[in-house]
């Protein structure tokens, strides 16, 4: 077969909307909630370092052009003014990749920002494994580059639902925040729930007695997924959803290790440094013992090319989460008679 | 306030007024140097005048409310000149005197690098070179945002111009036309391996900030009265541009032996040579 004739699969670099053909999105929810914000609080307003239509603060730009500023391809100069900006009383989002604000502006983020516990919002695209663009785009260890940093939180939403409930409880919290974005067509998952985001807060989604997935950001979408899968194999799961992983809600995650399952973590980031170092670490400290087994983006530069294959190379499409539950499960559970 | 025109000389009264600022603020770094033994002492010397003219002279403010809405606010980007601006803050009576004494101790409020959320009158903690611009722009947009006619200073190194963070706020505040901004670069050719043109030229700096899209001044900094005439004649200016006046200065003035100093930069003064300094300071003032 030539290669005219192969179909061969191919990520949209930039635009790559995640969600399945027949799947209930929301368009551009950052940038809706962002215009309900501002036009409701005078403070707020927008900036964007050459990314607002690639991190959805277009819409803002576009509805209220006197409440954004474009500081063009400069990430440091972009944190510098949200950082003036608040000091002089406003609330600031700004936007840019997130690969940009914590690699390349990192000392802006931390001293302008995070030293003097500004109310500056950064909203940030491309979070980990959702562009088949390479490691340039690929932020797979922001959350391990922003853990150590005082006074910030991190919230990495699961879907539209998240995102909209997340901004103004970022905007209302009196000090910065990090949040990795999802844009262009975003997943509404949540509302099946009874959820409702709180900043600092997990939320057990469903409960379940065999195995506890402990997820964050999109791959809540998949440990659900995967969940529903498990249950025709007669396999109980628990999906505990931890949208902040800054200050990590650890009284929810520990009551919930306290039960005898099989425990699985489940992020979009490098397995270092993320929500799977984070629960571990609580975990130790309180004294429980139990097995944690990280799903999660392995500690190496990460391949381009086409989402789902990626996602399956590295495990964290939902196919391969499913796998990885049973290969922990001894294997006389699933294999029992009906 | 007198006004004044190109050329135009400032009442001598008025100058008279300002170097005798100047030659305390000098005391008053010397004095927290003396704590250490050590320190920017070069810079706090040559940036005085700046100082002086700054804080006893053209900026708004109340030190008995260092947050007041309608103050001019002045970033300092180099934190390292900490002893330099709290020199001024004494002088413009932000904290007492005698506090100079606690400098870079255990519990002061004035800590080896100057940072916002220590001092009264502090705006930035600055030190890691490169943030003061693009916070400034922040500010300034801010102001207009308020319709606050305040002045945004940023007080610059001319080693800070190495870092690119610089060029990208000079880009920024020309682009949105920051009339409300105005950089101060204090060009003494001095950083820390050596002589700044020595290390990465950036001259001409006037030139690069031109090029940006500012209105450049360039004078004696250790001149007050060209200071004053700069700043007036760029605040008065009608240009949508932001300004930057670069100001020449010399490490350790005021202070011969210091000024002829081979090690400028982080300078050591000896336990025996700070009668001297105060002593040689005293005489070229009178001088």
């Amino acid at each position: 077969m030539s290669i005219t004739q192969k179909k061969r699969l191919t990520s949209d670099a930039m635009s790559a909307s995640l969600a399945g053909e027949d799947q209930r999105t929301t368009a551009a929810p950052l940038g809706h909630a962002l215009v309900q914000l501002a036009q409701q609080d005078e403070r707020v307003v927008g900036l964007s370092a050459d990314l607002a239509k690639y991190t959805d603060l277009h819409i803002l730009r576009d509805a209220m052009p006197d409440r954004f500023y474009q500081v063009g391809m400069a990430e440091q100069a972009l944190l510098g003014a949200a950082a003036g900006l608040a000091m002089e009383g406003f609330v600031p989002f700004a936007s840019t990749y997130s690969v940009f604000a914590t690699r390349r502006a990192y000392d802006f983020l931390c001293l302008d920002i995070a030293e003097a516990n500004l109310n500056v919002n950064m909203v940030c695209a491309l979070p980990g494994l959702t562009t088949g663009y390479g490691p340039s785009h690929q932020a797979t260890e922001d959350v391990a580059i922003l853990r150590g940093m005082p006074n910030l939180t991190i919230v990495d939403p699961c879907d539209a639902v998240d995102i909209e409930q997340a901004v103004p409880q970022l905007a209302a919290h009196n000090g910065p925040t990090y949040m990795r974005i999802l844009r262009g067509k975003v997943p509404r998952v949540l509302d099946e729930y009874d959820y409702t985001f709180e900043l600092g807060k997990a939320q057990l989604l469903r409960d379940g007695a065999e195995v506890l997935l402990i997820s964050t950001g999109l791959m809540t979408e998949r440990a659900l997924e995967a969940a529903k899968a498990l249950t025709q194999d007669r396999v109980d799961v628990a999906v505990l959803h931890v949208p902040t992983l800054k200050p990590l809600d650890e009284e929810t995650i520990l009551r919930e290790l306290g039960r005898d399952r099989v425990v699985l973590t489940c992020e979009n980031h490098t397995v270092i440094g993320g929500l799977f170092d984070a629960v571990a670490h609580a975990a130790i400290r309180d004294g429980v013992f139990r097995q944690i087994t990280p799903v999660g983006l392995p500690d190496e530069f990460l391949d381009a090319g086409a989402l789902p294959t990626l996602n399956d190379r590295y495990g964290l499409s939902t196919s391969k989460i499913v796998e990885r539950v049973k290969s922990l499960l001894d294997p006389k559970h699933t294999e029992r008679p009906d | 306030m007198q006004s004044t025109t190109e050329g135009a000389a400032v009442d001598a009264a008025r100058v008279q007024r300002i170097r005798e600022a100047a030659y305390r603020i000098r005391t008053n770094a010397l004095i927290q140097a003396e704590v250490q033994g050590q320190g920017y002492i070069g810079q706090a010397l040559d940036v005085a005048d700046v100082l002086a003219v700054l804080y006893t002279d053209q900026l708004k403010f109340n030190p008995a409310d260092p947050e007041w809405e309608d103050r001019d606010r002045c970033l300092l980007s180099i934190g390292h000149y900490a002893i330099a601006l709290y020199a001024a803050l004494a002088e413009a009576k932000f904290f007492p005197h005698e506090e100079l004494e606690t400098y870079a101790t255990d519990d002061s409020r004035l800590p080896m690098s100057a940072m916002a959320s220590y001092t009264p009158g502090v705006e930035i903690s600055g030190g890691s070179l490169g943030h003061g611009l693009t916070i400034a722009n922040g500010v300034a947009l801010g102001l207009k945002r308020k319709g606050n006619p305040a002045f945004v200073y940023n007080i610059l190194s001319d080693g800070e111009l190495n870092e690119g963070s610089t060029w990208e706020a000079a880009a920024v505040a020309a682009h949105h036309k920051l009339d409300n901004l105005i950089a101060i670069v204090d060009f003494n050719d001095q950083q820390a391996d050596g002589k700044s043109q020595a290390m990465l030229s950036m001259e001409p700096i006037d030139g690069k900030f031109e090029t940006f899209g500012w209105i450049t001044r360039r004078v004696d900094g250790n001149d007050v009265e060209a200071v004053v005439i700069a700043l007036e004649e760029l605040r008065a200016s009608d240009a949508a541009q932001p300004r930057c006046l670069i100001v020449n200065t010399k490490l350790g003035k005021g202070v011969k032996f210091l000024e002829e100093r081979e090690k400028l930069h982080f300078m050591s003064v000896g336990a025996d040579e700070w009668q001297l300094a105060h002593q040689q300071l005293k005489e070229q003032f009178e001088a």
